[in-house]
């Protein structure tokens, strides 16, 4: 046991969710960068359509916004404060969660988010055009990637620190599948054999968008199939955003917190993850394809929804998925 | 200490006339050793444009640290800064003795009182202090009838608001001993003021602020249930969107205890628990920031979601301290505060130290023919409003509204007290015009365990409207940093 101090239900609650939010900011602005480069002439609207159906928002995009639109879907997923999905929907709730945070987190883990959030909340409508959104996306990443620095540099690291961690984990797993079922719908319907060299800049694309695509370069072979690039996507040891190397680690810091903490309750979300593993590496990349990508991962989503939610059992209090916060403002008798 | 040269090119206190009122920082004071002219000299070599850049620099500094309170109106939640001045506020090491003397002599006043009120009620049957006042009030809580409290302490969490006169006397105007607030704007404000003005403090020798989250957690450890050996403090907050939440934060991270919120809090057989990770842990003493009303949904407000079932009985079993205790608002009520000369005359055989502001009691019949004599002259206060409500200032009223006045004192003399109209201090502060004086008060902190300590100093809050008497953050005011001179101020 290295440490007795407890951790309240709720904090282990908010972490996790702060981390997620976090995670999924970072990943939005790179999904919103990359479908930015799969426009292509005369077809902008189709690859905004994939980034409505890739978050399963279509019914609520036609209510809010109506018909698809480069300029629309950009608003929704930016700007828009309805979407739960959206960039300032997921800094408001990561900062709330921050804000229950503050007797825990480090003042400059805090002290950025906020300044963050109150960035996120003066983005002006012209920072969406053009090449501006490619810089502004940059820079939402490049923040995200300043709060996990500061989070590596500064939280303390007891039981805390693994619920943070698993939360971005599942958040990022969940990501990067979402982004190859992006590029997946792009490739139907199959496109004839002179497309094949757009294809592969596409495919470069997506593992741009991911950072892997140096990485990627050093160990596939110079004419890649894009089942090489799935495979390096879902399976890959070492690529940090892999959902082989995310499980991984959300069963390493599962397993600390049942040894180093004592707590109970990590065996159901660890072997879903041997569950998740075996689905993973039983069949191979053409396997997959040959099956169907799109259900594929369909199923990876929901297996980690059923993960986030067995840890939430074991360790959150009174645990629902999508947990709505409570906006109820509660007055107290505060004498200033 | 007054051999200092610094260089000036514009003296920025010259506008800076006390006039009827003293000023905390334009003239020198006895046994200030110099300070206040060293301040002075420092704050003009800065100059207006160093004042206000680096002004300007600390509230931003203290937006991006969400040292903020929140304001709520209809739909939008905003973050607002407490207002800070960056012009301290001195107190001599002389008058520091007399307030603090003086508070903890009020405290122990309001503990006994509070101890006889919910015993043996000996002030009431002494006619001391009328009956009804105690026993009809709002804030009388009969749960508290017969139920012991460690070291007779109700109020471990006191906040007292002192004003100085035209005559440099300190006078209390109030006692707060429910949850005050405010007290991390004065840990805060130092902070922030060793960041921004270094050389406005090098070599002062001040008292320290840093001491409050250590004492407040001794004092909560002291009044944990006897035979527990190291005992489990939380702070009990109503959550985030509570408009003191910041400071609640801040205590707890001074303390090193979890802030929790009812829902994370459970009382099985009696005893309190906090739900972790690794399931129920025992709870024995709890620093709540919640109203009475909202503690227990079984004893008070049954619609209350913020407090937790069962807390009450859990309490009276003896099985978790609560600071502050249940039923201290009966004794920082306006009406009450009136008989405070008296209350601490009868309990503990002393003259106050602080003298109240003078109050004309209308129940009794020579306050009431006074006030009835000058109403032009004095302030009349209903007794059971707050937040200003009710208040007619004789001088500033019309004949129609003394008359009306005039009229609901008769109707009802037990509903009213009256007071003259008194010239709070000013300190110099940094405005549009430049530094003028404004009118400031002090709320020095008060915790008791087994004895009472109180933080050097306190907040200090300033109007920063010309002329205003109002000091309260809701109506424009701001806090200073408050400095209290070390017994042997060198420089």
């Amino acid at each position: 046991m290295t440490q007795q101090m407890p951790l309240l239900a709720r904090y282990a609650e908010s972490l996790f969710w702060m981390a997620r939010y976090m995670e999924r900011l970072e990943n939005l602005a790179r999904l919103i960068d990359v479908t930015q480069t799969f426009e292509s002439p005369g077809l902008e609207n189709e690859a905004w359509d994939s980034l409505v159906r890739i978050y399963a928002d279509e019914s609520h995009y036609a209510e809010t916004c109506g018909a698809i639109e480069p300029d629309v879907v950009k608003r929704y997923y930016l700007l828009e404060r309805s979407n739960p999905n959206s960039i300032v929907s997921s800094i408001e709730a990561a900062r709330v969660n921050a804000r229950m945070l503050r007797p825990l987190i480090s003042t400059e883990m805090w002290k950025h988010l906020n300044v963050f959030h109150r960035d996120l909340l003066q983005i002006a409508d012209h920072e969406l055009q053009g090449d501006n959104l490619s810089r502004l996306c940059s820079r939402i990443k490049e923040a995200v990637q300043a709060h996990t620095g500061i989070t590596e540099g500064t939280l303390f690291r007891d039981q805390g620190w693994h619920f943070y961690e698993i939360g971005r984990l599942i958040e990022r797993a969940d990501q990067t599948t979402r982004l190859l079922d992006i590029k997946f719908h792009r490739m139907l319907p199959k496109g004839p054999e002179d497309r094949r060299l757009e294809e592969r800049t596409q495919w470069g694309g997506v593992l741009r968008a991911v950072a892997g695509y140096h990485a990627f370069r050093r160990i596939a072979p110079v004419e890649f199939q894009p089942s090489d690039v799935v495979a390096f996507l879902l399976t890959d040891p070492c690529f940090p955003r892999s959902v082989l190397l995310c499980l991984s680690q959300t069963e390493w810091h599962l397993t600390q917190l049942r040894t180093s903490y004592g707590l109970r309750g990590t065996l159901t979300p660890l072997e879903q993850i041997e569950d998740m593993r075996a689905a993973l590496l039983d069949r191979s990349a053409e396997q997959i394809i040959s099956i169907g990508l799109h259900d594929f991962l369909d199923g990876m989503q929901r297996d980690l929804i059923g993960l986030a939610a067995a840890t939430g059992d074991a360790f959150f209090r009174d645990w629902k998925p999508n947990l709505k916060q409570n906006q109820s403002q509660s007055q107290s008798s505060a004498q200033l | 200490m007054n051999a200092e040269v610094v260089k000036i090119s514009e003296d920025l206190f010259l506008d800076c006339v006390p006039g009827l009122y003293v000023s905390e920082l334009a003239t020198d004071r006895p046994g200030d050793n110099g300070a206040a002219q060293i301040v002075r000299n420092r704050l003009s070599a800065i100059g207006l444009d160093g004042l206000r850049a680096r002004a300007k620099a600390a509230e931003n500094d203290l937006m991006s640290l969400g040292v903020t309170f929140t304001v709520y109106s209809d739909a939008t939640a905003i973050d607002r800064i407490l207002p800070f001045d960056c012009i301290p506020r001195i107190i001599t090491a002389a008058e520091w003795r007399k307030l603090e003397t003086g508070v903890q002599q009020r405290v122990a006043a309001i503990n006994a009182f509070l101890h006889d009120i919910y015993h043996d009620r000996k002030i009431l049957r002494d006619g001391i202090v009328p009956a009804e006042l105690v026993l009809g009030n709002a804030n009388y809580r009969p749960e508290m009838e017969n139920f012991p409290v460690r070291f007779g302490t109700y109020v471990h969490i006191c906040g007292i608001d002192i004003i100085r006169d035209q005559f440099g006397d300190f006078r209390v105007l109030e006692d707060n001993a429910r949850t005050p607030s405010g007290v991390s704007y004065v840990v805060e404000n130092r902070h922030l003021m060793r960041r921004a003005f270094p050389d406005l403090l090098a070599g002062m020798s001040l008292m320290p602020v840093d001491d409050y989250g250590r004492r407040l957690r001794e004092a909560l450890t002291e009044i944990a249930p006897e035979g527990v050996d190291d005992p489990q403090v939380v702070l009990l907050s109503p959550g985030i969107y509570n408009s003191a939440y910041f400071e609640h934060v801040f205590l707890a991270r001074e303390m090193g205890v979890p802030l929790v919120e009812g829902q994370d809090l459970v009382v099985e057989d009696d005893r309190v628990f906090m739900k972790t990770t690794a399931g129920l842990r025992a709870v024995h003493s709890i620093y709540r920031r919640l109203g009475d009303d909202f503690l227990d949904p079984t004893v008070f407000r049954p619609e209350s979601m913020l407090g937790v079932p069962g807390l009450i009985r859990a309490w009276r079993k003896g099985n978790v301290a609560l600071a502050n205790a249940v039923g201290t608002g009966v004794a920082d009520d306006k009406a009450v505060y009136a008989y405070m000369p008296r209350i601490i005359k009868y309990y503990l055989d002393q003259d106050p130290i602080l003298a109240n502001v003078e109050t004309n009691i209308c129940r009794e019949a020579e306050g009431l023919a006074y006030t009835l004599a000058n109403l032009d002259k004095l302030v009349t206060k209903p007794v059971g409003e707050s937040g200003g409500y009710g208040i007619t200032i004789g001088p500033r009223a019309t004949k129609e509204e003394l008359e009306a006045s005039r009229a609901a004192l008769i109707a009802n003399p037990s509903n009213w007290i009256s007071q003259p109209v008194i010239g709070l201090s000013t300190c110099p502060t940094l405005t549009d015009e430049g530094i003028r004086e404004r009118h400031l008060d002090l709320r020095p902190f008060a915790v008791t365990g087994r004895s009472t300590w109180v933080l050097p100093g306190g907040l200090s809050r300033v109007a920063l409207k010309a002329g205003s008497l109002i000091v309260n953050s809701s109506q424009g005011g701001g806090s200073k940093d408050t400095w209290v001179l070390a017994e042997e101020s060198r420089r």
